[in-house]
């Protein structure tokens, strides 16, 4: 059972508390009924799911019910960094920074 | 011998572990004597039973091997009767009580005599691979021959048949440090970990703590005996309140982030458990620091027939004796490539026990060892080899030689006890996800790197030194260095690995006891091309036994080494799995079951229907009432009853599991917007509607009727089962994808119970107990909301209907519910009226053609298909599902849409889920067209009704399709959905 | 008291105790219930009207005689009064900064008490409910078995755990559960 932590609780919380929501940084865009069908598969269907590190989304779903983003790296299973939803992805310099 | 006949290799004033007080037990049905604190093996063994087992492809007689959980021969079937049974117990760690009972297993008809020994006569047909090469063909073979065979070859112990009667629990723990292993290392580090204050868990596996200081007579600290020590350091750690002690307690999963498993046993070793005690406990711990303590696991050699009962562990052989008092022979002879093993002999020679020799594998023997064999008169030899043993149910004979071959010499002996070194036990820290290190001058793999907040210390960091072991302790707790006077005999613990001897040699050399692999099993599967130790372990099943391969791994690693020429890093570990022993089933089970399996979830209306003689049926986690049997009715007849007497007089339902959003704020019926596929602008205050929610793929997700309260309020019904994840979704797209929105999501399902009125008597129901306004057809019309009193309660009260009906829904208040429900029953009883279930709701519904979302759809199901394309505000610039409808796949021709289908025999009632196929002559595997996904009894229409997906559906109305069935085909034909009340008069009655 | 016309209220908790040697376990009384989310300032606002500071740190409970304030979320509280009505509580108006839900039948409540009540609790909850890590008035929804609870410390050694109606005879079950073991 992993530990995370929560940016909005500002602490440290059971990963029981948690709902993992899946790849972060998926723009939905306003526009939507203009996208052309390989734009929309690319949206909603293909993920990166990589052996490494991830950018995805939590929920801290029974504690403060925030959903927030996540780094994780999916072979150690550690956390590099959370940061609240609407966060401007991290570049790409700054995870590696973080990997370190 | 004593004259009872009793006890008879019980040794007097030895034995620290054990008290004087006897116990009775009984093993295979026969009765023994033991003393309390004894284990069941050192208890047989005190009473000359060696022979505890069989092994499991062989069938070969075993003896106990080990004194601790490394234990892979002596596996028994523990029993306090038919529920309390347990199989594959290891008879080194059963605490004997009173009135034990202990079965040997995998044998037929006695442990003495055993059919299927036969096996071990017939083995080189079942060399390693056997399976693999056997049951290949004839394929018609595998259910006659092959798969009961295997089912019956599979598996040790039974298996109890009855429900598990004792209780288990869980507790979830914090600690600043936790110490697994209370040896000298984790009581030293625990002993300077707590004089900081910080909070401690130190467990042990054993009954008490001190690990080998327990079974080692020669170690003295500050002048104390061992087995002194440890006891007046736990009892000063049992008087500090930031100190946990946890004994009979093994560490037995290491997770991320410090999380660590122990399991904690606690009444397995009394006589008579005290009622409402746990038998078992998971703690999940979540450490700021781990220490591993771990200890080390002494190798048995591996020579030809080294698995007769008595021979044994050298280490087992000095626990028995330092531990229990009990002599594990009276001849017993000694091979060993380790020095640990002198100490065994030299204490077993001290009890005047017979040592004829000493097989000495290594060549060079340190001075002092030998001085003190000469002094005991015990002989050694030297760069020799153990070649064979004799016995049948027992060893008997040792024959050894020098390596060379020369000087070969048979002895008559009743033990042999055998050491190869220690294997650092790093089970723990590999699942920590560590990578263990080898260590090519001691010939181990040693912990390396932590990749957690960890630390290992003492045996399993291959420290062999006491004065080590204690510095080692004190740098990873941050303390200086404690000052001990330590007597110690042991300088080193390494030895060697692999097969001793010439492959010329005859007889079977076992690696894994418990799986019956031998060393030319390793040779054969390397000889077939297996090249990874991952590979080697499975074609052999080495170490896949419950033990793991806490004895073979290492030895199966450096033969398979051996052979391939490589250095056995390059050939590669096996990894190391939680559990690291094995654990019961109910210890992870824990308090989750029975009621406790899953919440079941009633509503304030409940109990008036238990009362009422109400069938219950599951729906997600609720129990709804399904249907209220009069007496003598049968499930048609009641369902029957209710329906019909709905739609003529009225009934009163129990709608309180539905789902219920409250969604206000200045944004709300924007985001509606955004979430349903309806518009919402122009509903006013006061009405309601239907609506559906599609995922962002165009699928449905749920739906549910909408009141709008007021302009900045609605109250959102979902699914019984869907409004979990429906507020979720909706808080999703709240929270990530329209944050600007100024709208609050709240859960109020459980705030209100609902109480469904419906039929042409509904209104003259409720009328009279409600104050506040009035609820004629014109001023309160079909799809209306108003919030009132009911019975002098603050209500919402809904004009809607799920059965075609007029129809009412009140909201009150829960605590109100069953008070409400009480007051409408009595107003509805005498007109007529009837309570009914989820059966007669399911069946109305599907009359009047209303879909229910999971069952009449799955996920792939548009709102086109499903024929709500009226509920699609095509005109809205966005909703979610708007950009997926517009997938070329779902707006292609010919997609399943839902229709009704009516049987061509009025009485037959389809099966839900039956296939429809055009052509029932075609030949098999037939095209199937769709499915049936609803299908009743409508006794009000006379005839059956069924909802279907069916391709190109709406365009089939009016022809003939067929649902195959096994014993006949049914003729259907297609038609619309609604088959009762095509114009929906009734509803505005 | 009770008026002819008006139905009876029935809480499923009502009269629910137990208690061994090292923890008591009880209903608590059916109190008024406030969902309420909120802006920064309809935060302070509706606190001006309750006469409460609503706690704006993660974790903190502000209490006031009979009324309490969770803090569940950045934007959301917990709203509990154990005496006055819910009429009382509730604002008079609709107000585009603030959200307040009745939510008083929702949520049932038990007080747990006594030297056991954290190793009761930590049966079947995840987080750490030491005194340094839960201090008394610490506020917190999190997971209990398979159920979602608020928690609130309300002494050294006791807590108020609040759970939704349906979910009770588990919660119930499963706290007694634990508290054969509280002594360990």
């Amino acid at each position: 059972m992993l530990v995370i932590h929560c940016p909005y609780c500002q602490a440290e919380r059971p990963e029981l508390e948690f709902a993992n929501a899946g790849e972060a940084h998926i723009v939905r865009p306003n526009n939507m009924s203009d996208m052309t069908d390989a734009e929309f598969e690319k949206m909603f269907f293909v993920r990166e799911n990589p052996k490494g590190v991830n950018l995805e989304r939590w929920r801290h779903i029974h504690g403060c019910g925030r959903f927030f983003n996540a780094i994780r790296h999916t072979v150690s299973d550690k956390f590099l960094k959370v940061y609240k939803a609407g966060a401007p992805r991290p570049s790409d310099a700054e995870i590696a920074e973080l990997m370190k | 011998m004593n004259p009872s006949g009793q006890q008879q290799f019980r040794l007097p004033g030895r034995g620290s572990r054990i008290g004087a007080k006897s116990v009775r037990f009984t093993f295979d049905n026969k009765p023994y004597e033991a003393l309390e604190g004894d284990t069941l093996a050192s208890a047989l063994l005190a009473n000359g039973v060696h022979l505890m087992g069989r092994s499991f492809k062989y069938h070969r007689p075993r003896g106990v091997l080990a004194a601790g959980v490394e234990e892979p021969n002596a596996l028994m079937q523990i029993s306090r009767d038919n529920a309390r049974t347990t199989p594959n117990v290891r008879a080194s760690v059963q605490e004997v009580y009173d009135g034990l009972q202990a079965q040997s297993q995998n044998r037929f008809p006695t442990l003495n005599f055993d059919i299927g020994g036969v096996n071990n006569l017939l083995s080189p047909f079942f060399a390693a691979g056997f399976y693999y090469k056997t049951f290949k063909w004839p394929a018609a073979a595998w259910d006659k021959i092959y798969e009961p065979f295997i089912r019956r070859a599979a598996g040790l112990g039974q298996a109890p048949t009855e429900d598990d009667p004792d209780r288990y629990s869980n507790r979830f723990a914090h600690c600043d440090v936790l110490i697994i292993g209370g040896g000298a290392a984790g009581l030293m580090a625990a002993k300077l970990a707590a004089k900081k204050k910080q909070t401690i868990i130190i467990c042990d596996e054993n009954p008490h703590f001190g690990g080998w200081l327990l079974s080692d007579t020669d170690i003295r600290i500050d002048g104390k005996a061992g087995p002194d020590w440890a006891a007046d350091t736990i009892t000063e750690l049992a008087a500090m309140n930031n100190v946990r002690l946890l004994n009979r307690t093994t560490g037995i999963g290491y997770f991320q982030q410090n999380m660590v498993v122990l399991n904690q046993r606690i009444t397995e070793h009394q006589s008579k458990p005290e009622s409402g005690d746990a038998r078992e406990r998971m703690w999940q711990v979540r450490a700021g620091k781990v220490i591993i303590a771990q200890g080390a696991i002494e190798r048995h050699m591996v020579f030809p027939d080294n698995d007769r009962p008595g021979i044994m562990q050298a280490s087992a052989a000095q626990s028995f004796l330092n531990k229990f008092g009990v002599a594990v022979g009276s001849q017993v002879a000694v091979y060993t490539a380790c020095d640990t093993a002198y100490a065994a002999a030299f204490d077993l020679a001290e009890e005047g026990i017979d040592i004829p020799i000493i097989v000495e594998h290594r060549t060079d023997i340190a001075d002092d060892l030998l001085a003190q064999a000469s002094e005991l008169g015990i002989r050694v030899i030297t760069g020799a080899v153990v070649e064979g043993t004799g016995g049948k149910l027992r060893i008997n004979s040792v024959t050894f030689a020098k390596q060379n071959g020369n000087d070969r010499e048979t002895i008559e002996v009743d033990a042999l006890i055998t050491s190869a070194g220690w294997t650092p036990s790093l089970h723990l820290y590999s699942q920590s996800r560590g990578k263990p290190q080898w260590d090519e001058d001691t010939q181990r793999f040693l912990p390396g790197e932590s990749p957690q907040e960890c630390v290992s210390i003492g045996a399993c960091n291959g420290t062999d030194d006491l004065s080590d072991i204690f510095a080692e302790a004190a740098k990873c707790t941050g303390s200086r260095a404690p000052r001990h006077a330590i007597e110690d005999d042991v300088s080193t613990m390494s030895g060697f690995i692999g097969a001793t001897g010439t492959s010329a040699d005859k007889g079977k050399a076992f690696v894994d006891f418990q799986n019956d692999v031998t060393a030319k099993d390793i040779a054969l599967a390397v000889r077939e091309g297996m090249h990874s130790i991952e590979h080697v372990k499975r074609y052999t099943t080495n170490g896949m036994a419950t033990d793991q391969g806490k004895l073979s791994n290492m030895h199966g690693l450096a033969i398979a080494s051996k052979l391939l020429k490589k250095p056995i890093p390059a050939v590669g570990l096996t990894t190391f799995r939680a559990p690291y022993t094995p654990t019961t089933f109910g210890s992870f089970v824990g308090h989750s079951r029975g009621r406790l399996f899953d919440p079941i979830r009633q509503t304030p209306i409940h109990d008036w229907a238990v009362e009422n003689g109400a069938e219950f049926e599951p729906v997600s986690q609720w129990r709804r009432a399904w249907y209220f049997p009069r007496s003598g009715e049968d499930m048609h007849q009641a369902v029957d009853r209710e329906c019909q007497t709905v739609r003529s007089v009225a009934g009163v339902f129990d709608a309180s599991t539905l789902g219920k959003i409250e969604v206000v704020g200045p944004d709300a019926a924007a985001f509606m917007n955004i979430i349903y596929t309806n518009g919402w602008d122009k509903l006013k205050p006061g009405r309601a509607k239907y609506g559906i929610m599609c995922r962002e793929d165009g699928f449905i997700y749920d739906d549910g009727v909408v009141g709008k309260l007021s302009n900045n309020r609605f109250h959102v019904t979902t699914t019984t089962g869907g409004a979990p994840r429906v507020l979720n979704h909706m808080e999703d797209f709240l929270q990530t994808e329209f944050p600007d929105m100024r709208v609050w999501l709240t859960s109020t399902s459980e705030q209100w119970a609902t109480i469904a009125v419906q039929g042409p008597k509904a209104r003259q129901i409720i009328e009279p107990l409600i104050t506040g306004v009035t609820i004629s057809n014109e001023k309160f019309p079909h799809m209306s909301v108003v919030e009132c009193n009911v019975c002098g309660v603050p209500a919402r009260l809904f004009r809607i209907s799920f059965t075609g009906e007029l129809g009412f829904e009140i909201n009150v208040p829960a605590d109100y519910g069953r008070a409400v429900w009480e007051a409408v029953w009595e107003r509805a009883e005498p007109l007529g009226a009837c309570v009914y279930g989820t059966e007669a709701m399911h069946v109305m519904r599907a009359e009047k053609g209303y879909i229910i979302v999971g069952q009449d759809t799955d996920g792939t199901v548009t709102p086109y298909d499903a024929g709500l394309s009226w509920a699609i505000a095509k005109a809205k610039p966005d909703f979610v599902g708007k950009r997926g409808l517009q997938r070329p796949d779902l707006m292609a021709q010919g997609r399943r849409q839902l229709v009704g289908l009516a049987t061509k025999d009025p009485s037959k009632v389809l099966e839900e889920g039956a296939q429809i196929v055009a052509d029932p002559t075609c030949p098999v595997p037939m095209k199937m067209i769709g499915f049936v996904t609803s299908s009743y009894w409508s006794g009000t229409l006379g005839k059956s009704v069924a909802l279907a997906l069916i391709e190109d559906g709406t365009n089939l109305i009016g022809k003939s399709l067929y649902a195959p069935m096994a014993d006949e085909v049914i003729e259907v034909e297609v038609t619309g959905t609604v088959f009762y009340d095509t114009k929906g008069e009734r509803l505005h009655g | 008291m009770a008026n002819a016309n008006v139905a009876t209220p029935n809480n499923p908790t009502s009269g629910n105790r137990f208690a061994n040697s090292s923890v008591t376990i009880e209903a608590a009384a059916p109190a008024a219930r406030i969902s309420f989310r909120a802006t920064p300032k309809g935060a302070k606002d509706f606190g001006k009207t309750l006469g409460i500071d609503l706690p704006t740190k993660p974790g903190l409970s502000a209490s006031n005689s009979s009324l309490s304030a969770l803090w569940i979320g950045p934007d959301e509280w917990l709203i509990i009064d154990t005496k006055n009505s819910i009429n009382s509580l509730m604002p008079r108006r609709e107000n585009a900064n603030f959200c307040a839900t009745d939510v008083s039948h929702r949520n049932v409540a038990f007080i747990i008490s006594g030297d056991g009540a954290e190793n009761t609790l930590c049966a079947s909850c995840p987080r750490d409910l030491s005194p340094a890590a839960f201090p008394v008035g610490t506020a917190s929804r999190t997971i209990f078995g398979k159920a979602e609870v608020v928690l609130l410390r309300i002494g050294k050694t006791s807590f108020r755990l609040e759970c939704w109606r349906s979910f009770s005879p588990y919660v119930w079950d499963l706290l007694i559960d634990g508290a054969q073991d509280a002594h360990i």
